[in-house]
């Protein structure tokens, strides 16, 4: 079964303190989408270097919504387009659109 | 301890500072988007310690470390699970924080920097080292071991015998930053390190593999740095 995005790190940070909860999700909703674009901008200039780039910023996202399995495929994606390799970008893409399917049902 | 944030993210920044407020020993003084605001701040203030992003854009978190002349110490925070090797150079560096951050892990770390004091000079032995700008990235050269530097077009291709550097400069730009007493320019296209000569012909040398041409003005120069018998 296909893991899945999570609040377990962003309720242990918080204590359970909605307040930051709220505000924390609301900067991730803001900066995901932000991320991701830039990801598919440098993917379709073919910039793999910036693509790299850009999937190692969105490491820290995937980190955050629990998806520890996803991690482990972003660090190799990012690896491989560091060698113009594109084996994993399916998958990783994937991974990004049931982030995004989660985050947006966040309130 | 007094501390900055420097990160391009605003959730990391936010997570560190969640962090903070839950430890004592910690007060976050200011948070910074890039490297360059933070330089500035830190021209005009001291801090205790600095959490730090490796990866960010221009200007990353090695290229910030060294602008700094007496750097505080310094928490990396990073998504790279392989810690950064380059990291151990610089004795400022006390821990490293991989993201996303526990609080107990981020406690850890304050403890440790607390009780760690810092030499003044961060770097092994800067007065071998040379930084050149490869791809955006600050490089860092071991000077001694470069044995040959020839230049090609805009560019200069610096030849040590592990690696080879293409960088775009001049030989009259990087001639200065040599020790002049190891390093003599013999064409106008080459300077060589003459510790590194294995062989001198009338108008060659011979520099590990490489045999490289000696201007017919350059030659007397050149036999005055060698030990002949």
């Amino acid at each position: 079964m296909k893991e899945q995005p999570n609040l377990s790190y962003i309720h242990q940070l918080s204590g359970r303190d909605p307040v930051f909860e709220e505000k924390l999700i609301s900067i991730i909703k803001k900066e995901f989408p932000e991320e991701k674009a830039r990801y598919f901008k440098h993917l379709e200039e073919k910039n793999y270097k910036l693509t790299a780039e850009d999937v190692h910023k969105l490491k820290h996202k995937i980190s955050i919504l629990g998806l520890e399995a996803s991690y482990y495929l972003a660090e190799n994606y990012e690896n491989e387009l560091l060698e113009n390799e594109l084996s994993k970008k399916n998958e990783f893409e994937e991974v990004l659109q049931s982030m995004q399917n989660f985050i947006d049902e966040l309130k | 301890m007094n501390c900055i944030i420097v990160d391009d993210e605003e959730t990391a920044r936010l997570i560190i500072e969640k962090l903070a407020s839950k430890n004592a020993l910690v007060n976050i003084k200011e948070k910074f988007t890039n490297a360059i605001q933070a330089i500035k701040y830190l021209n005009q203030n001291q801090v205790d310690l600095i959490f730090l992003d490796i990866h960010m854009p221009e200007f990353n978190g090695f290229d910030f470390i060294r602008t700094l002349k007496s750097p505080p110490k310094i928490i990396l925070t990073t998504s790279d699970r392989n810690f950064a090797i380059e990291a151990f150079e610089y004795k400022c560096i006390i821990d490293y924080l991989v993201k996303p951050v526990t609080q107990e892990r981020f406690n850890k770390a304050i403890d440790k920097a607390q009780s760690i004091s810092i030499p003044n000079h961060h770097l092994k032995n800067p007065e071998n080292d040379l930084f050149v700008n490869i791809d955006r990235r600050l490089t860092k050269i071991d000077i001694p071991s470069i044995y040959l530097i020839e230049a090609k077009g805009d560019y200069i291709s610096i030849k040590t015998a592990k690696k080879n550097y293409i960088v775009h400069s001049t030989l009259k730009k990087i001639e200065k930053k040599l020790p002049a007493d190891t390093f003599l320019r013999i064409h106008r296209s080459y300077i060589i390190n003459v510790k590194s000569i294995i062989d001198i012909e009338d108008n060659s040398v011979l520099i590990e593999k490489d045999i490289v041409p000696v201007s017919r003005n350059k030659r007397p120069e050149l036999l005055k740095y060698l030990n002949l018998l």
